[in-house]
């Protein structure tokens, strides 16, 4: 029974990795670059949700919609004023320029909240289940981040396959010049799908402090990572991808957590994506790249 | 007769710049003793506050880690956001390596040689062990590896329990009790309390000597067969791959080299510090970005002003700390803006246009329209 809890439990915080993480593959799949700043993006949804509703008391429904859009509205500048100036560079000074937005999202909030971790109580209200009398708990969180990952990573396919501009996401993600020859506006793609990415990281961060409730400028950077080993697992532009990989890695975390060593716990999770990285470049769902001469 | 002029003019133009690169190289070296022999003076004189003299060591230290991992970014052309990770390592064998041997070598200075040359062997492999898989992969990739090598390189020390006794050595990821000493048994890594005892070995001599050598084997290797074979993979990989270099080894021979002088950076800290712990602030994520900015601000693939830029942003937060306690209170904040404007005001494409437009002298002075040949 042990067993069966440390797995749904690793399923339920996959979850939260995969919603993370599809904000990375979606980026990465169209801008062809790591969004290191997309972890931050999720701490300070994180801190918004804090302000709003445990200082100033908003109901939390509408605390987590104020999120959802601060968080759209900053990933959208930071993609504007960061990114966007060096789409033509060399991908060296866009990855430093991520490196440095992260850093400094980090220091900000250092700044204005202090290194003081902030106590986040769930904002989820779902009674926990028992089953076979008792031997198995699943909480309300794990039910509903579970949940809600479905949910999201349905509709997102849907969304690309169906609509017009999530389309207009698959072809820019193709071919920027073929795209753009074709009338999609390229600009203004990546930067609906930096706010739909940030969007996620929002309901990420209510659904990662809700699980773990210490709130720090620290707390979105190794979830990050971890969400986009978890995307480079499950084959880095993905969407269905990244959910697999996000729920294999909160699986294999919580049992290495459980059977070996906590503190080697995240040893194993990056041992993973070497592994992974040596055996399957691409990843479990990825496409092969023919690179071009 | 005009192509015999043309390649005469191109011989006198290559010798040029030959010499001007020679040149080049002598001057920092020179600067190095310079700098060496002036410190020395002053402080004979009296003239540097202890604060500063405290100072020495670090600063060289940092030069060396800058110049080191200018390496991987300028001249490999990726990233490395692990560079504390491999200093750590260095520090942590070198420091090792000292206590052990410490009733066998008496010569302080020939114990520290070979506590560097240990730590060096050490961080060099854990570079050849990170860059086998990674480096054959594209540079995202490298970054976020090289990021949890970091991370799990300082969770690793910080469980690791190493003791000695009659016995020989034992080790446990444990606790120290689990070592099983016998009573006169010592335990020489503690887990998360590290090192303690270690003699302060490091002085500015051997810090100094320690950039020197950096520096000379740097430059020599940019400028050999295999340095060249570097770039030319970090200009144009498959073009590199088709006239038959062998990329996995020049790039891990690059990378190896890199993390090589990041331990030995390490070994010298290690042997500056009374107690030797593996900390976020030290061996952390902040260290390797503090080193990934010294690089940006001195210029990817300027060794000798990454170190400048390790100098000087080392002593600023210092000099500025009464002046304006914001600033040195939150250079990390600093930092992050350098990066970021370091990248958009220097590598966009548009800024680049607008400098040649405006800024370069050459536009005016040197590039006058070649004749045809």
């Amino acid at each position: 029974m042990s067993f069966l809890s440390y797995f749904i439990n690793g399923i339920s915080l996959g979850s939260v990795y995969a919603i993370i993480a599809l904000g990375y593959t979606m980026v990465y799949g169209i801008a062809k670059m790591l969004n290191f700043a997309h972890g931050d993006v999720i701490m300070v949804g994180g801190y918004v949700i804090f302000q709003l509703v445990f200082a100033l008391g908003v109901h939390p429904f509408i605390g987590i919609l104020i999120a959802v859009i601060a968080c759209t509205v900053l990933g959208v500048t930071i993609e504007r004023l960061a990114y966007r100036p060096l789409r033509m560079a060399a991908p060296l000074a866009v990855l430093i320029t991520a490196i440095g937005v992260s850093y400094l999202l980090q220091n900000l909030a250092l700044l204005i909240f202090t290194s003081n971790p902030k106590s986040f109580q769930s904002l989820i209200n779902v009674p926990a289940l028992k089953l076979a009398d008792g031997a198995l708990v699943i909480s309300g969180e794990t039910m509903v981040t579970i949940v809600v990952g479905i949910v999201i990573v349905v509709v997102l396919s849907y969304f690309i396959r169906n609509t017009k501009s999530g389309r207009a996401m698959l072809a820019v993600s193709e071919d920027k010049g073929a795209a753009q020859l074709m009338g999609v506006n390229v600009n203004g793609t990546i930067a609906f799908t930096f706010a739909i990415g940030s969007a996620l990281a929002a309901i990420g961060s209510v659904l990662l402090c809700s699980a773990y409730p210490t709130l720090t400028p620290q707390t979105g950077a190794m979830p990050g990572i971890k969400a986009f080993v978890a995307a480079v697992f499950g084959g880095i532009g993905s969407i269905p991808g990244a959910m697999l990989g996000g729920i294999l890695l909160g699986v294999i975390e919580n049992l290495s957590k459980a059977y070996i060593s906590s503190q080697m716990a995240d040893a194993i999770v990056f041992g993973v994506l070497i592994l992974v990285l040596l055996v399957k470049p691409t990843g479990i769902l990825g496409k092969k790249i023919q690179e071009k001469v | 007769m005009d192509e015999l002029a043309y390649a005469t003019e191109k011989e006198g133009m290559m010798k040029k710049l030959r010499i001007n690169k020679i040149i080049r190289n002598y001057t920092t070296y020179a600067v190095i003793l310079a700098v060496y022999v002036i410190v020395n003076w002053m402080i004979q004189r009296g003239s540097i506050s202890s604060l500063f003299q405290g100072l020495l060591i670090p600063l060289c230290i940092y030069a060396v880690l800058a110049a080191s991992l200018n390496l991987t970014v300028g001249i490999l052309g990726e990233l490395s956001l692990g560079h504390a990770g491999f200093m750590c390592v260095g520090a942590f064998s070198g420091a090792f390596f000292t206590q052990v041997t410490q009733q066998i070598f008496t010569n302080g200075y020939l114990r520290f040689f070979l506590a560097i040359l240990f730590g060096v062997f050490f961080a060099g492999v854990a570079g050849l062990l990170i860059g086998i898989p990674v480096l054959r992969l594209r540079g995202d990739y490298l970054a976020i590896v090289t990021l949890a090598f970091g991370e799990i390189i300082k969770n690793l020390v910080n469980v690791l329990y190493i003791g000695k006794d009659s016995r020989g050595l034992h080790i446990s990821l444990k606790s120290s009790i689990d070592l099983g000493l016998e009573a006169d048994g010592k335990v020489i890594i503690n887990g998360a309390m590290g090192i303690t005892g270690t003699p302060k070995d490091s002085t500015f001599f051997i810090s100094i000597l320690l950039l020197f050598v950096t520096v000379l084997v740097i430059q020599n290797f940019i400028h050999s067969r295999a340095g060249r074979a570097v770039m030319a993979i970090r200009d144009n990989r498959i073009a590199a791959e088709s006239i038959g270099l062998n990329i996995t080894k020049y790039k891990l021979l690059a990378f190896s080299i890199s993390a090589a002088f990041a331990g030995a950076a390490g070994v010298l800290y290690a042997h500056n510090l009374a107690t030797l712990t593996a900390t976020g602030k030290n061996f952390g994520y902040n260290m390797s970005i503090m080193i990934l900015v010294f690089v940006v601000l001195g210029g990817i693939g300027n060794i000798q002003g990454s170190m400048i830029a390790a100098i000087i942003l080392t002593l600023l937060p210092e000099l500025l700390r009464n002046v304006s306690p914001f600033v040195s209170e939150n250079r990390m904040l600093f930092y992050a803006l350098v990066l970021i404007f370091m990248m958009l005001f220097g590598q966009s494409p548009k800024a680049i246009q607008f400098r040649k437009k405006y800024f370069t002298l050459s536009t005016y002075l040197k590039e006058k329209p070649k004749k045809e040949v």
